[in-house]
């Protein structure tokens, strides 16, 4: 970056600290939001009306069985110490054993967690794909078909049940024409044909060279991801229409078309351009929204990410497991905050 | 708005025409077997410590026991399997087993009677939470080496006192009894911890199937072992998949893309059975459904009052409606399939009768709370429980709870009557005799949280002594006979009220033969299955 020298309007900047104090400000605000985080998940854990105890020894154990689990789990102690062995553990990446199925929580987690990302990215993908173009030409053409179209996609987005529109789907694609792979991330008779490199089985599958996994990778990812886009999108779309609306009807739009400009250039290089960084915003929070799992999504699908894998863990009393991926959760919201604000200041020269 | 109505017309006779070109069914592989289930309760797949449902299926297929339950006669109780015969001592004590020779385990090492004494030792050493189905034969850490003993080819096990044999055997039949490949196992060892931590998710058996992988609330895979003694398996995988939602399952089924579907909810059952190449199989569970009355209510202690309860039950109409094909009638403290299980149902809904008994015993106005589980057929047996025993002029209030509020409440012998559901433990009747009608101590102090019939405080009038002649009782048919009369004696004076056990309905593609989930008394077995 050129600390020193013309940023292009001309003015020069000479000095490091603007930079480091962000830098420092960032991190500081980063560990504090961790922190409070951590702190309220253990509160929840240790406020739940479960005992964890209990969860793992079942309630025919003998006394002894459970006197010994409580011990190991050091329920004995004080709470501030165990809240201070759960940030030690913590900053070490170890969210201790899942209670349920005795593995590290951080290797389930890291198990769990491409199933959502490689999900959530294909749903986020067609969100922007076709939510953006949408939303700009549903503003563009205010109250044509095309913008009645984007606003009953939009309301139906916001209003069917997702559990529904989701079976239905499995019903239709599936069920009915066969289109589609069923629940699941891939066929029965592909389960662990491709060595798991990256954890996201298409990218594994590609990488293996094994296409026919690829195919039918894909065709069981298309459905969840297009239904998590089709969310997405809705959203996607509204927001950008909206943006759009308030930009067209600015000045320098008009302007622009009395000096004789093209529609196109008006649109897609003077108000446009002028969305980017608003847009970066929405699609980051969309997509936070879908990493931190979309439950149902993932139920209705059998998909194995971090959303059924909370939501397991919940209902199991597994709270190991429930903070760790709650943990990550956060941590993705933190991070996704971040990664817009630093997209922030590079498209929009004001913030610098 | 024009264009927009083509459009819709247009995808709507798009999806039209292609749903009449119907696609075709797939087919799985004709020697593989998939299956859809909830596997998400395998907490564990050591046969030390499991003692979940998914994970005794898994047990069940990867670990040769010394006897076990043919999935085909599993009326025949147990079998010679790594034992191929046994004698039992002049003092009824100790059990000899002579082991099965040539036998491997998976990992090519013999199975030999040391491997057999190790498996049951750790087991008692490790003490993990079915370790009771053991440790009730008077086997301790520190005793178990002399207890349990190989000797050449023959096993050894004393007993605390003697037993029916058959309680014995019943026992070893359990999870727990597997018998694990004491090499592999011991190699895996870490601080001492017998290899428990490597078992959890890994296996060493001599079963008929290999576990490859079982990745938690996603699939289990297994292959078969074509060295099995008892021949190889004709499906050569069998992979488990996790599907939570019932109508996910039934979509895989109809598609052809599963063989079996192990949780359809009574729409989709019904659903499914209609649908071409599927039929529908019922096998009875262990689980019953029971109300209990706390003894320590002076009025709930009444014996016209404990009778008056078992007539206002609507029995029939709770089958018939929210419980249909999943639960049947079912009145005794053995479930149907057990050794000794009796089919009498006396009672049925009848509050004029229940009115009668409640006058005798001179209640009137009772009010009475009743605590109840936070699960829907639960929640809803309690309300037409609630109904009925409004008409008798009892007054019910319902408490729903997570299982901590209200098991805790009922374990301390709080409430005046529980909602609930109870499961045998091992496939003996003893484990549920043991339970509903044994209380040898009565007393606050006593704190047998594990009997119900303490939970109750109830004093069981002479059935504590039958069970424990029951137990000991070396005729099978005696046995039998003596379950049988100790059930109907509880049937009249105890303060349960059972009502129902459960039916597992499982959804098949109709060329899959020969299925068992195991009925009441063990777990689903894939050895047996063609296609």
């Amino acid at each position: 970056m050129a600390l020193t020298g013309d940023n292009g309007r001309g003015r020069v900047r000479a000095s490091l600290p603007p930079w480091i104090k962000t830098t420092a400000l960032t991190i500081g605000s980063i560990a504090m939001t961790m922190l409070g985080l951590l702190f309220v998940t253990f509160i929840i854990g240790r406020v739940m009306p479960i005992d964890p105890v209990l969860a793992i020894v079942g309630e025919r154990a003998s006394q002894s069985t459970y006197d010994a689990v409580f011990l190991e789990l050091g329920l004995d102690k004080p709470l501030v110490v165990q809240f201070g062995y759960y940030i030690w553990d913590v900053l070490h990446l170890d969210f201790g054993t899942s209670l349920l199925n005795a593995r590290p929580v951080s290797e389930d987690i890291a198990r769990v967690f491409p199933a959502t990302l490689e999900l959530a990215t294909l749903g986020i993908i067609i969100g922007i794909v076709i939510g953006v173009p949408l939303g700009v030409v549903a503003a563009a053409r205010k109250g044509s078909w095309i913008d009645q179209v984007a606003r009953v996609l939009a309301l139906v987005g916001y209003s069917m049940p997702i559990f529904w529109l989701g079976l239905m789907g499995l019903l239709i694609f599936y069920g009915i024409l066969g289109w589609v792979g069923g629940p699941g991330r891939v066929g029965i008779f592909y389960v662990d044909v491709v060595p798991s490199v990256t954890g996201l089985i298409l990218v594994d599958a590609a990488l293996d060279g094994n296409w026919d996994v690829f195919k039918n990778a894909f065709s069981h990812i298309i459905l969840p991801a297009s239904l998590l886009g089709y969310f997405s999108l809705a959203y996607i779309s509204r927001m950008t229409r909206s943006f759009m609306l308030e930009q067209l009807s600015a000045e320098y739009i008009t302007t622009a078309r009395v000096k004789g400009m093209s529609e196109w250039d008006v649109i897609w290089k003077h108000a446009f351009k002028n969305i980017r960084v608003q847009l970066i915003t929405v699609i980051a929070l969309s997509y936070a929204t879908l990493l931190e799992g979309s439950v149902l999504t993932e139920i209705i699908f059998s998909w194995p990410g971090i959303g059924s894998y909370i939501t397991t863990a919940l209902l199991s009393a597994d709270m190991n497991a429930v903070l760790g991926g709650t943990v990550v959760v956060g941590l993705i919201f933190i991070l996704l905050n971040i990664f817009s604000d630093l997209l922030y200041k590079v498209f929009d020269p004001r913030a610098k | 708005m024009n264009t927009f109505a083509r459009l819709l017309t247009g995808a709507a006779i798009g999806v039209a025409v292609s749903v009449t070109s119907f696609a075709a069914v797939a087919e799985t592989p004709a020697n593989m077997l998939v299956i859809a289930h909830r596997i998400d309760d395998v907490t564990t797949i050591d046969p030390a410590e499991s003692f979940e449902f998914a994970g005794s299926d898994i047990s069940r297929n990867v670990y040769g026991r010394l006897v076990s339950l043919d999935p085909n006669d599993l009326a025949a109780g147990y079998k010679p399997d790594l034992a191929t015969s046994w004698e039992v001592s002049e003092d009824g004590k100790t059990i000899t087993f002579t082991m099965r020779e040539g036998v491997t385990f998976h990992s090519g090492n013999p199975v030999t009677a040391e491997d057999a004494a190790f498996s049951l030792q750790r087991a008692v050493i490790l003490n993990k939470t079915p370790a009771f189905i053991l440790t009730q034969f008077g086997f301790t850490a520190e005793n178990a080496t002399e207890t349990i003993r190989a000797e050449g080819n023959t096993l050894m096990i004393t007993t605390d006192k003697r037993y029916a044999t058959s309680f014995v055997l019943n026992c070893l039949t359990a999870t727990i009894g597997a018998i694990v490949d004491k090499e592999t196992v011991m190699a895996n060892e870490v601080d001492g911890d017998m290899g428990n931590a490597w078992l959890q998710t890994n296996s060493a058996g001599s079963g008929p199937y290999k576990l490859d992988s079982w990745k938690p609330n996603e699939s289990v895979t297994m292959s078969s072992n074509p060295d099995y003694y008892g021949g190889a398996p004709a499906m050569e995988r069998v992979i488990v998949r996790h599907v939570l939602e019932s109508a996910s399952q039934r979509l895989l089924l109809e598609r052809g893309d599963i063989d079996i579907a192990r949780n359809l909810n009574p729409e989709d059952i019904a659903g499914a059975s209609q649908a071409d190449g599927v039929k529908i199989e019922d096998e009875l569970k262990g689980r019953l459904m029971y109300i209990a009355l706390n003894q320590k209510h002076p009025e709930l202690s009444k014996p016209e009052v404990r009778q008056a309860f078992k007539y206002l039950i609507d029995y029939e109409g709770m089958r018939d409606s929210f419980l249909k094909g999943q639960y049947t009638i079912h009145q005794n403290f053995l479930p149907a399939t057990y050794l000794g299980a009796s089919e009498e149902n006396p009672f049925s809904y009848n509050i004029e009768r229940a009115k009668e008994l409640l006058a005798a015993a001179g209640v009137e106005d009772l009010e009475i709370e009743i605590g109840v589980r936070e699960a829907q057929e639960r929640i809803e047996i309690g309300q037409s429980f609630q109904n009925a025993a409004a008409q008798a002029g009892i007054t019910v209030n319902i408490t729903v709870g997570t299982a901590k509020q209200i098991l805790a409440r009922y374990r301390a012998r709080e409430l005046d009557v529980y909602l609930g559901a109870w499961g045998p433990d091992y496939p003996d009747p003893q484990t549920n005799a043991g339970t509903f009608a044994y209380n040898p101590d009565n007393s606050d102090e006593a704190n047998a949280t594990g009997l119900l019939a303490w939970r109750n405080s109830w004093d069981t009038g002479g059935l504590t002594e039958k069970v424990d002649a029951a137990v000991v009782e070396n005729d099978r048919d005696t046995r039998i006979q003596m379950y049988q009369d100790i059930q109907a004696e509880f049937r009249e004076t105890s303060p349960f009220v059972i009502m129902f056990q459960q039916i597992e309905q499982s959804a098949l593609r109709d060329n899959v033969t020969d299925w068992s989930t195991g009925q009441a008394v063990t777990s689903a077995a894939y050895w047996q299955v063609t296609k």
